[in-house]
């Protein structure tokens, strides 16, 4: 370790500098332009009133947007957490050769553009997908069932995105297990399912607990699932942005929908880091 | 044995999570060869018809063209900010620093919708037009906190012990980095640009306030396409940039235990 102080700083500036005039300003920018009003001609006018939030919360429609947002966004974790929680102790407890080859699979999707994995639903849950020639070739089905354009298929979607951010998170919590506990805990007389109940589960908690915000965080800020597999009725608060921003251009009320967005993921990251610590999170991307 | 059955139970539920992961991805590679009009099952035949289709396709060449330089121009940028920055961190002690690396790392936690919003509001409050520049510094500020995680863990390994020996045997500051630090760093470097081209090349959420008619990105182009349903063309294309970004991370790996060997 040195002690010229200038050296980190030079080294730091032009990465700090890019986010500060890149990512914190404009942030800064969504928040002022939410005071601001939106002429009829559509031309923005500076101001300070809370017109924009006013009519977020006007009446029902705006608010079941956040609502289902949340809802979404805690069904994609739980299923998530249910889908992954397996593999991830699967690549733990294995002896396999091939795990990193099995790791390797597991980033694969990560690798592979995010709008061709949402698309790559439509051939499977679609009229002609692969769901339905199946089951209308074996005979169990006359008329192809419609699995396209609802929430599960929204679901899906959101799934094939987040999951391996989940099982990664959970992997890495349990590879920094001491494998010494897990026989103690044998040595004394523990059975295999009590020993994972006592030992492997609460110590693997963190990096649960860490997937879930990230997969949480997300999914809530994410447009595209619903909007190319679900139906009208299954638009989240990021297409509401979406259509705000770049079909309307109505950039005060954009704005105002995309600072409440921010505050709700800010008071729940927030909280988090409170009692659980963000560090986590970031140490599975590596 | 009750073991056993546990075990093998975990082990089946995991290939059928596989399963249920890969097949769409599968089924796009195999749809994009149905001769058939429609993209979809059940296949008839086997042809390039729809890749050759791609190939006389300006619009999609130029999406590809503009893709490819957006991101290795992503992936330069983000490289040459992001690897001094890792090094601060790992190398020096400094007040402020866990604060910083955290900041550092926000737009990890920032939906990427609001940083498109926010971005573009920047833009147009400087009275600038979208353009080719917009989504370049955009991808750079997208990519930057996985090119520093990405980085950091690499760089840890690289004691500050040789450039000391390197030194005191004589070589000045600029022979130490060109034939000490530089080549130690190489793989960190290569890592960084891989992860922050393949982010930049595949992006679409944020990419998608940022585009323009003119700079339209692949995934952009396929947005555009799907307005009227899925088609043999998108499946086609899909598979394209499938194997395109796959083989990215497969011969960076092979490349790396090359290197390691030799």
């Amino acid at each position: 370790m040195e002690s010229k102080p200038w050296k980190p700083a030079a080294l730091l500036a032009p990465a700090v500098s890019a986010v500060i005039f890149l990512l914190v300003i404009p942030v800064c920018f969504i928040v002022v332009y939410s005071f601001w009003l939106r002429a009829p001609s559509g031309a923005d006018i500076p101001a300070f009133q809370f017109g924009n939030y006013a009519k977020f919360f006007e009446d029902f429609f705006y608010p079941s947007l956040l609502i289902r947002t949340i809802r979404v966004s805690l069904e994609t974790v739980l299923l998530c957490l249910v889908m992954g929680y397996i593999p991830a102790y699967f690549f733990y407890r294995t002896e396999s050769r091939i795990k990193p080859f099995l790791l390797i699979l597991v980033m694969l999707p990560f690798w592979i553009s995010f709008i061709i994995r949402t698309l790559s639903w439509i051939n499977i849950l679609g009229d002609t997908g692969l769901i339905n020639h199946v089951l209308m070739k074996i005979g169990l089905l006359d008329n192809p069932l419609s699995m396209l354009y609802n929430e599960g298929a929204v679901l899906m979607g959101l799934i094939q995105y987040l999951l391996p951010f989940m099982i990664l998170n959970i992997y890495v919590s349990l590879e920094g297990i001491d494998k010494n506990l897990l026989e103690a805990a044998r040595s004394l007389g523990c059975t295999e399912w009590q020993a994972f109940r006592e030992v492997t589960l609460p110590l693997s908690l963190p990096g649960v607990s860490a997937g879930c915000l990230l997969v949480f965080v997300l999914t809530s800020g994410t447009y595209l699932p619903p909007m190319i597999l679900g139906g009208p009725g299954n638009d989240m608060i990021a297409n509401l942005i979406f259509k705000r921003v770049v079909g309307t251009l109505d950039w005060p009320f954009g704005s105002a929908i995309s600072t409440i967005l921010l505050l709700l993921l800010g008071v729940i990251v927030y909280t988090y880091n409170r009692y659980l610590g963000i560090n986590q999170i970031f140490k599975s991307l590596q | 044995m009750p073991r056993i059955s546990g075990w093998s139970l975990i082990r089946l539920y995991t290939i059928l999570v596989y399963v249920w992961m890969f097949t769409p991805i599968v089924a796009v590679i195999i749809l994009s060869f149905n001769p058939q009009q429609f993209g979809s099952f059940p296949m008839e035949g086997f042809s390039f018809r729809w890749y050759v289709k791609l190939a006389h396709n300006d619009t999609i060449l130029n999406a590809f063209k503009n893709s490819l330089v957006l991101g290795s121009l992503t992936a330069v940028v983000t490289t040459a900010v992001g690897i001094p920055a890792a090094m601060a961190f790992v190398r020096y002690e400094f007040p402020g620093k866990n604060t910083l690396n955290t900041l550092l790392l926000t737009p990890i936690m920032i939906p990427e919708v609001v940083l498109g919003v926010a971005l573009l509001l920047f833009i147009r409050w400087l009275q600038q037009p979208k353009s080719f520049a917009l989504l370049l510094i955009g991808h750079v500020v997208l990519t930057l906190p996985y090119v520093l995680l990405v980085v950091q863990a690499r760089l840890v390994g690289i004691k500050r012990v040789y450039e000391e020996a390197a030194l005191s045997l004589g070589a000045n500051p600029f022979q130490t980095f060109k034939e000490v630090t530089l080549p130690l760093l190489a793989p960190a470097i290569l890592a960084g640009m891989l992860f922050s081209f393949t982010i930049s090349f595949d992006d679409v959420t944020a990419t998608l306030f940022w585009a323009t008619a003119r700079s339209q990105t692949v995934p952009v182009k396929i947005f555009g396409m799907l307005r009227n349903s899925i088609s043999p063309e998108i499946n086609a294309l899909g598979a394209v940039m499938i194997l395109l970004t796959i083989s990215i991370p497969l011969v960076a790996g092979y490349l790396s235990r090359r290197f390691r060997r030799g």
